[in-house]
């Protein structure tokens, strides 16, 4: 392994990994343009407007406009990245998204941030906790979650090079660089960053840490939990995923997003098909989230390592409880 | 294929274009009649004397584009990217079919002279403004024509993109406004009026000229207007009638999204000197 660490205290949100990743595709590549809507500072695409002014289209506060926009610059050869929050580039814009975009292939990259709850203060209006469920079900579109900062860079890059259209989600909050340099992402693959036999926690984005401390507690408890980065909720690494059930038996799924639609609702898919196996997905339940600090939300709606760990001995139960065949 | 500037010349093919359109809405026994009709005048001037494009290299990248926002009329460009030579006319018998690339709004195909998939209303004007920047980016020349219509109007984005055109003085965009009145559930007057949009595309820093949509003449001359105005986009309002050509669907609400009957079709052929 030797993939990931607890112990660093360097934080980078994703998106400002994002804003950095963007100005080396695009010196990399002339073909990669960018578009926003009135939120550079935020998604941080501001860095790629600066050293390519002339390939940065600021499409003020019209999302639907910036995507159809898109479109027509991908038709013509460009590679577009397409910024905004979460909640209005695959909400306001959906349509635009799957008739304009998805329908016709175009290699667009859609690269969202502020999604989840770590928004924070903003509250419910700006949290999408539905994105990735919504990008999900549209044939031919990839969706990445990256972990940390690390990852995100390699995510970008590879994107970038990527001929179809792809959904990136990416973060406001500051949160823990983890993924150890010798990491590699690789799009469709998982990643064990983890190892452990009794049970196998599967996560993406920012719940990849939470779910290498909350192995870390249950170490103490005797309890050995595999961690998975499933950073490509699609199209999913289902050979992984049977690896996992046939290896532990035993899969909790953890995503700051909703329960329906996301990673646990890919993963239960895809493991209702694949064999005996005891499945729970931990994330948002059919609820709005609201203004608080970042922190303070994840406790809240139950996404710290303590309530991962709990949450991963009760499946654990679910497990021992069945009969053996 | 032979490009023309003759009016008589381009009266006849659009007159040819009508038949074939019929008879291919009225094989597939589904899609619609009067909207296609209604601009099938422009869309002659466009792919038989305007546009600079090559049907023997849909890939040439100084081609003038064409995006057809209001989707559900692909059978005026259907027919006339056929007649232009980008594919077999028998291929107009497999409209709206299993497996077809005819579908029943355009699914993107570059080889078949198909620039967009579009359909759902309101989109087109972005994503031609999108091609506008890349060329601007890319030095490249060429002209990007769209068009929408009075009902699309009505979509919000559409009035996004109008904005996005006027602000960035994207002068090589020339759009047309298929402007027949008439929506799905009736005059759009009474749904929810538009007019007067020459005022509302002033407003928004476009260049705006309206003509009879079915004078040749008049589409010819605002192409070339819309050439020499620099420094913003076009809209060319083009006032048409819905089933243009067939007297049984001119101005009729119902005719915009059946095809033709069997006794329709014998009338509209022979209306349009087929019989």
């Amino acid at each position: 392994m030797g993939q990931a660490t607890t112990t660093s205290s360097d934080k980078v949100a994703t998106r400002d990994a994002y804003g950095k990743a963007l100005v080396e595709v695009g010196q990399k590549n002339p073909k990669v343009v960018v578009l926003d809507a009135d939120l550079s500072g935020s998604t941080k695409t501001i860095g790629f407007s600066k050293a390519f002014p002339e390939r940065f289209f600021n499409m003020g506060v019209s999302e639907q406009d910036m995507m159809g926009t898109a479109a027509g610059l991908a038709l013509a050869g460009k590679i577009p990245f397409a910024s905004s929050f979460a909640m209005f580039a695959t909400g306001r814009a959906f349509e635009i998204v799957r008739n304009s975009i998805v329908y016709p292939h175009l290699p667009v990259k859609i690269c969202a941030s502020h999604a989840g709850l770590t928004v924070g203060e903003d509250g419910a209006s700006h949290q999408t906790v539905a994105d990735i469920a919504i990008m999900r079900v549209l044939p031919g579109m990839t969706v990445i979650v990256p972990a940390d900062a690390i990852e995100t860079k390699q995510v970008i890059h590879a994107v970038a090079d990527f001929p179809g259209p792809v959904y990136v989600r990416l973060s406001r909050a500051a949160f823990p660089v983890f993924l150890g340099e010798d990491y590699k992402f690789q799009i469709g693959k998982a990643v064990e960053i983890h190892e452990g036999n009794d049970i196998a926690i599967v996560a993406c984005g920012l719940m990849v840490y939470q779910a290498l401390k909350a192995a870390e507690i249950l170490e103490k408890q005797g309890v050995k939990a595999s961690v998975v980065n499933m950073a490509t909720v699609k199209p999913l690494d289902g050979e992984m995923l049977a690896k996992l059930a046939k290896r532990t038996g035993c899969i909790l799924t953890v995503e700051e997003h909703s329960v329906m639609g996301g990673l646990g609702s890919a993963v239960a898919e895809y493991l209702a098909e694949e064999g005996d196996v005891v499945v729970h997905r931990h994330g948002i339940m059919d609820e709005f989230g609201q203004s608080g600090p970042a922190d303070a939300l994840l406790k809240l709606y139950k996404l710290m390592p303590e309530d991962i760990a709990d949450q991963a001995l009760a499946t654990l139960k679910k497990k021992s409880n069945r009969k053996p065949a | 294929m032979t490009k023309t500037a003759n009016i008589e010349e381009l009266q006849e093919i659009a007159r040819q274009l009508r038949v074939d359109c019929l008879k291919m809405l009225h094989k597939a026994k589904s899609g619609h009649t009067g909207g296609p009709l209604g601009i099938m005048d422009i869309i002659t001037v466009l792919y038989f004397s305007a546009m600079n494009h090559d049907p023997k290299n849909p890939r040439w990248e100084d081609r003038d584009r064409f995006i057809l926002a209001n989707g559900h009329c692909c059978p005026a460009i259907y027919v006339a990217l056929s007649k232009a030579g980008y594919f077999p006319k028998e291929e107009l018998d497999h409209l709206r079919q299993i497996g077809s690339p005819l579908q029943g709004h355009p699914k993107l195909k570059v080889e078949w002279g198909i620039e967009m998939s579009t359909g759902s209303l309101g989109q087109g004007m972005s994503i031609g403004n999108g091609i506008s920047f890349a060329a601007r980016l890319d030095k490249r020349d060429f002209w990007m024509y769209s068009m929408h219509s009075d009902g699309e109007a009505q979509e919000g984005m559409l009035w996004e993109a109008a904005l996005t055109a006027g602000h960035h003085k994207l002068e090589k965009r020339i759009c047309f406004m298929d402007f027949n009145g008439i929506q799905i559930d009736g005059f759009n007057k009474d749904i929810k009026d538009v007019s007067p949009l020459e005022d509302k595309f002033l407003a928004f820093r476009w260049a705006v000229k309206t003509i009879d949509g079915h004078n040749i003449a008049e589409i010819l001359d605002s192409i070339d207007w819309a050439k020499k105005t620099p420094g913003k986009p076009k809209m060319i309002i083009a006032k048409t009638i819905l089933g243009k050509g067939v007297s049984i669907f001119e101005n009729l609400p119902k005719y915009h999204g059946v095809a033709p009957s069997d006794e329709e079709l014998k009338i509209a052929l022979k209306e349009l000197g087929e019989a």
